[in-house]
């Protein structure tokens, strides 16, 4: 264990139940640190790394479909390498890590008024194991063989066998092992962002006065907690079927006029487990992402948001309804076609909430006072690419509509829409809005508005067409649109126009990176608050908040965390931290 | 996958109580100051470390649910053929049940101050639980020499895992054991061991109630029991 | 001022793009244009909510945006309204729902008088097997498969003998007939789809899955594989043809069975085989040989 030494100027009754601990060498301060603030600047900085991984595998592919036979580097083996890792990078090692390993290590002891996480051992441990993770996946790069080429799915049969790329080798090997480690890690991380959450919370700060990024997160956590096992136990099951030859997931299989030895397996069985955790797994990226733009547009529309406790039950109630709606991946996937009368009729309940999520998005804007920051800019596109990615859910989530439309490009431009552009819009709003926090300086305004025009009117460019070669029938993961009698000129055209966006959408990434570099010497100073936002982590003594985050004394809550133009009082913003009575509640507080 | 459901029910059953304690249905933009009445709501009055590894076990126990919802879903297929259990596993069930008894004593004895029944019952709760996965690694070793292969049948690659994965638990639990142990030999605060030791007492009895769990579906008693239900229901 | 004119703009660029653009769905095959409508019901539900939900941000925009002096009003919900939305929203959401779920209803229940067809896949390739005179298909297993037997027909079973086994080449089908199609696999997941037929489904080794249709245009039209299978995948194409009945009969009388196949006499492989537009699997194999030893 670390030792323990009573922190200047932090009151011992309050470090009692679990001790606050304090780095004594740079080693501890800035690597091995407990320090939920660093531990999530080393999380985002890892998941940001790895994304760009990610992002240039995109550029590959993009690449091979818009320009098919020019680049001869990218064979089909090549193409599937890199739909895999571009797929499993993206959903798993860059959004879940960076949603809940980098702004909820940052942002929840710092919202719920706490000194740090509540188990600061366990949290810098589950830091390290996602490192490991990540370097485990990367390693299969260089494995012989190459990395697992299975589709980010990773449907056994194919995946294990010798007609895929890895199957055979070590790919396969080193991504499930590395899943299983990002598991381990994650639980880790997630037991503590669950229980700051639960106890952490500083005296007044009740359940219905968090600032909604708190509950995404939360809920989001929870429901990760719940889910992960799922892939987990797919994990350890594969495994065993490709490294001993078990028959959990393998039936009898003639390959290539060979008989293999596996018996009676279920395929079906993996891909119930994959999407019990694969469905949650959506909106554990989208709660975060639902919150923290709740957040923004209230803070930068100077407006409570419209109907905190609807937009509360409606995290709740999509956390809960989306354990049950996991098989709407599995329509046309051969299991009993019965089961979808009942997966189309809880997924589109699941519509319900969401909606209402989106009309008080927009609803706080009505009568606001919208300054457009680039936070604001950020969310706003949000709404659109949300908006457009969620009702092209509407499609797929009726049984028989997804039946053309099922692994179709149309799916990817609906799942890249609702949760690739649309949350990652808002990791770069949120981004925005929280530097100045972390380092004291504001990021360039100039860069900042490039790299948002870019990246909106891009994506959208990128993603909206591509709904319609879907709708021709065109199907996802082929890794050459040759010889097919529905792809016409002009299809191909397009394919290549997407593939320019692509490429243009990432160049404007690179110039945030040095947006995001730049800022930290030659920023504007920010000063404290600079959003005039209430929550507690813009009322803290110091900018960046040093360990202990709050000082001598923990801040006391008085109010929820949207006193926004409240008639009566002075400035158009009441920290929560703030004691007094304002506005038409006087009367009843 | 109802194996999982109904797992996760009984989670949204706990969630939701806790929920309608939370008072989210108050209007919190009325409810300004420190009002005395939101006393209460802030936290929990149990230890920040109970209630860690209460999620955590619940993480845990959604874990074989899985497995169990995979087991029986494989289990439905035809090749299935179900093995006898080594009649081992009983005795191991009953060191496994011993030392969940040592360490309730020494939960006990902590409470009391009896530091010496304390060291007692941790050295017996560690050495059973011990014996317990070298049992379990002796009815492992008697299944392959008898000709039941991880691999040759479904089944069996069942048996393998899940027990296996429940002996990786232990084993995990056993380090922590192992920590407090130390503390209670080399004077750790009182107060501070008796929390050390609720904490393995709670995770000891959970593994226990998950072997039995899983002793029962290896067996097939559960499989019978749900069959048995079903009957009755129709 | 800015934000709001390209937000509308984003608006009115989507539905013009809708409109406009030469990319939609190919031209229907089958009875399925059931399928298609609620498509279209699905566009018009949504393409409403998307512009509306956008424009009003626009106006919003437009018309809050900070000034001077502006200060933002102060509402923390409205019951009424929010209660409105809901309502609204859970309407639309039945009206799509609906008519999915009775058009899924038709989708699932096989009309009687069907024929049965099963297609086999395998890496990376499709064969097909139409019941003989018999009209019935015979059981098969992949423990079966053997060069001579590549679909895994149980020889022991009187049903299969008359089953015509057409490997590697094209499906013919007669036009205005419903088929179900069984679907089966040797070795990965493959998907059976026809992109003018509307249906797909999966293929899983290990079991018979099924969709049904009627075809209703003669032609010719390109099978594609739906379910990633491999590096082979996307080279995975095949043909069916749909004739009218006299040409379908004659294509049948061409066809050998399995009994004829298994015949020790027998010589001759797929490939010869007359009417074989596709590609067979051993050939994308060496292309992909080829293409992975650059």
């Amino acid at each position: 264990m670390v030792d323990i030494t009573p922190a200047d100027g932090i009151p011992p009754a309050e470090v009692a139940e679990v001790e606050l601990y304090h780095p004594h060498s740079w080693w501890t301060k800035y690597v091995f640190s407990q320090d939920a603030k660093v531990i999530a600047i080393q999380y985002s900085a890892t998941a940001t790394g790895i994304g760009l991984v990610a992002l240039v595998l995109s550029w590959l592919m993009r690449l091979q479909l818009g320009f098919p036979g020019t680049f001869d580097f990218i064979t089909p083996e090549a193409y599937y390498q890199f739909i895999t890792m571009h797929g499993m990078i993206m959903v798993i090692y860059l959004l879940t890590a960076l949603f809940l390993g980098g702004f909820g290590n940052y942002l929840i002891p710092l919202m719920v008024g706490a000194r740090d996480m509540v188990f600061p051992y366990v949290n810098m441990l589950s830091y390290w194991i996602y490192l490991l993770a990540v370097l485990v996946l990367v390693s299969s790069f260089f494995a012989p063989g190459g990395p697992t080429g299975a589709g980010w799915t990773l449907y056994p049969p194919q995946a294990i066998m010798s007609g895929t790329p890895g199957g055979q080798d070590w790919g396969i090997i080193l991504m499930l092992s590395s899943l299983i480690l990002f598991i381990i890690g994650f639980t880790m991380g997630g037991l503590n962002y669950v229980v700051t959450v639960l106890q952490g919370r500083t005296r007044g700060m009740t359940m219905m006065r968090l600032p909604l990024t708190v509950w995404g997160i939360f809920t989001a956590t929870v429901m990760a907690l719940l889910a992960f096992p799922a892939l987990f136990v797919a994990c350890v099951m594969m495994l065993l079927d490709r490294a001993l030859g078990t028959s959990f997931f393998m039936p009898a299989i003639s390959e290539m006029g060979e008989q293999l030895q596996h018996n009676g397996g279920s395929p079906i069985l993996f891909q119930h487990l994959f999407w019990f955790f694969g469905h949650p797994e959506v909106y554990i990226v989208a709660l975060p992402a639902f919150g923290i733009v709740s957040d923004l547009i209230s803070t930068h529309a100077r407006k409570n948001i419209f109907g905190y406790r609807m937009m509360v039950w409606a995290i709740v109630g999509i956390g809960a309804l989306s354990f049950v709606v996991w098989a709407h991946h599995m329509y046309v996937s051969g299991m009993d076609p019965y089961f979808g009368f009942f997966f189309a009729t809880t997924t589109l309940i699941i519509a319900v909430p969401t909606a209402i999520k989106v009309y008080n998005w927009v609803l706080t804007l009505w009568r606001g006072d919208i300054h457009l920051t680039i936070p604001m800019l950020f969310a706003l596109a949000f709404i659109v690419t949300f908006v457009n990615g969620g009702l092209t859910g509407l499609f797929l989530g009726n049984v028989v509509v997804d039946v053309p439309l099922s692994d179709t490009m149309f799916v990817v431009a609906h799942f890249h829409m609702v949760m690739g552009v649309a949350p990652i819009l808002v990791v770069f709003g949120a981004i925005y809005h929280w530097y100045p926090k972390v380092t004291g300086r504001m990021l360039n305004e100039t860069l900042g508005r490039f790299h948002f025009w870019v990246t909106f009117l891009g994506a959208y460019l990128i993603f909206f067409p591509m709904h319609y070669l879907g709708l021709m029938g065109v199907p996802r993961r082929y890794a050459e649109l040759t010889d097919m009698t529905i792809m016409t000129e002009s299809a191909h055209h397009l394919n290549s126009f997407i593939s320019i966006m692509a490429f243009i959408v990432g160049f404007a990434q690179m110039v945030f990176l040095f947006n995001l570099i730049w800022s930290i010497r030659h920023g504007r100073e920010a000063g404290g608050n600079p959003w005039r936002a209430t929550t507690l982590e813009w009322q803290t003594p110091q900018t960046p908040p040093a360990h202990g985050n709050f000082g001598k004394d923990l801040p006391i809550v008085y109010r929820w965390a949207y006193d926004y133009s409240v008639p009566g009082a002075k400035e158009d913003f009441i920290p929560q931290n703030m004691p007094g009575s304002f506005g038409p509640s006087r009367e009843q507080a | 996958m109802s194996v999982i459901l109904v797992f996760l029910l009984v989670i949204a059953g706990f969630a939701g109580w806790w929920l309608s304690h939370q008072r989210l249905t108050n209007k919190p933009w009325l409810e300004q100051g420190l009002a005395g009445d939101l006393v209460g709501l802030d936290r929990s009055a149990l230890p920040t470390a109970k209630i860690g590894l209460g999620v955590f076990l619940t993480v845990v126990g959604c874990l074989f649910s899985l497995f169990t919802s995979a087991y029986f879903m494989r289990m439905g297929l035809s090749d299935w053929r179900p093995l006898p259990l080594p009649r081992l596993l009983w005795l191991n069930t009953g060191v496994l049940v011993l030392s969940s008894i040592a360490l309730q004593c020494a939960v006990v004895a902590a409470r009391n101050g009896q530091i010496d029944m304390v060291r007692l019952g941790l050295a017996t709760a560690g050495l059973t639980a011990l014996a317990f996965l070298i049992g379990q690694l002796m009815a492992w070793r008697q299944m392959t020499e008898d000709g039941y292969l991880l691999s040759s049948n479904p089944a069996n690659s069942f048996f393998y895992l899940i027990t296996g994965m429940h002996g990786l638990h232990i084993l995990g639990g056993l380090v922590g054991l192992g920590r407090t142990t130390v503390g209670a030999w080399n004077g750790a605060r009182p107060e501070r061991l008796r929390l050390g030791v609720e904490l393995c007492a709670m995770y000891w009895h959970f593994l226990l109630f998950v072997w039995l769990a899983i002793f029962a579906l290896l067996a097939g008693w559960a499989a019978t029991f749900i069959d048995i239900c079903r009957q009755l229901l129709t | 001022m800015a934000v709001a004119l390209v937000l509308v703009l984003v608006v009115v660029g989507s539905v013009l793009f809708h409109l406009l653009s030469p990319w939609w769905w190919t031209p229907i095959a089958s009875n399925w244009s059931y399928i298609d409508n609620t498509i279209i019901i699905t566009f018009w539900i949504t393409g409403v909510v998307f512009a509306a939900v956008v424009l009003f941000m626009a106006y919003c925009v437009f018309r809050f945006r900070h000034r001077e002096g502006n200060r933002a009003a102060y509402e923390p919900e409205n019951k009424r309204l929010e209660s409105w939305l809901t309502i609204v929203t859970a309407v639309g959401v039945t009206a799509l729902l609906v008519p999915g779920l009775f058009v899924w209803s038709r989708f699932v229940n096989v009309p009687s008088d069907a024929t049965d067809v099963e297609v086999v896949g395998q890496q990376w390739q499709w064969s097909f097997r139409l019941p003989g005179k018999d009209g019935k298909l015979g059981t098969s297993d992949t423990r079966d498969v053997t060069a001579d037997n590549p679909l895994g027909v149980i020889a022991s079973d009187p049903n299969g003998q008359d089953d015509v086994v057409v490997e590697a080449a094209d499906l013919h089908l007669p036009v205005g007939k419903p088929v179900k199609m069984l679907l089966r696999s040797i070795d990965v997941l493959h998907d059976f789809y026809v992109p003018e037929f509307r249906a797909k489904m999966d293929m899983i080794p290990g079991s018979v899955t099924y969709f049904w249709f009627t075809p209703t245009k003669t032609g010719t039209f390109q099978v594609l594989c739906a379910e990633l299978c491999g590096q082979g995948h996307p080279l995975m194409h095949g043909v069916v043809m749909v004739d009218t009945q006299q040409d379908y009969l004659a294509w049948l009388g061409q066809q050998q069975t399995f009994a004829q196949l298994s015949a020790p006499q027998q010589t001759g492989s797929a490939d010869q085989a007359p009417g074989n537009t596709a590609a067979s699997g051993l050939k994308i194999a060496a292309k992909l040989e080829t293409v992975g030893s650059r």
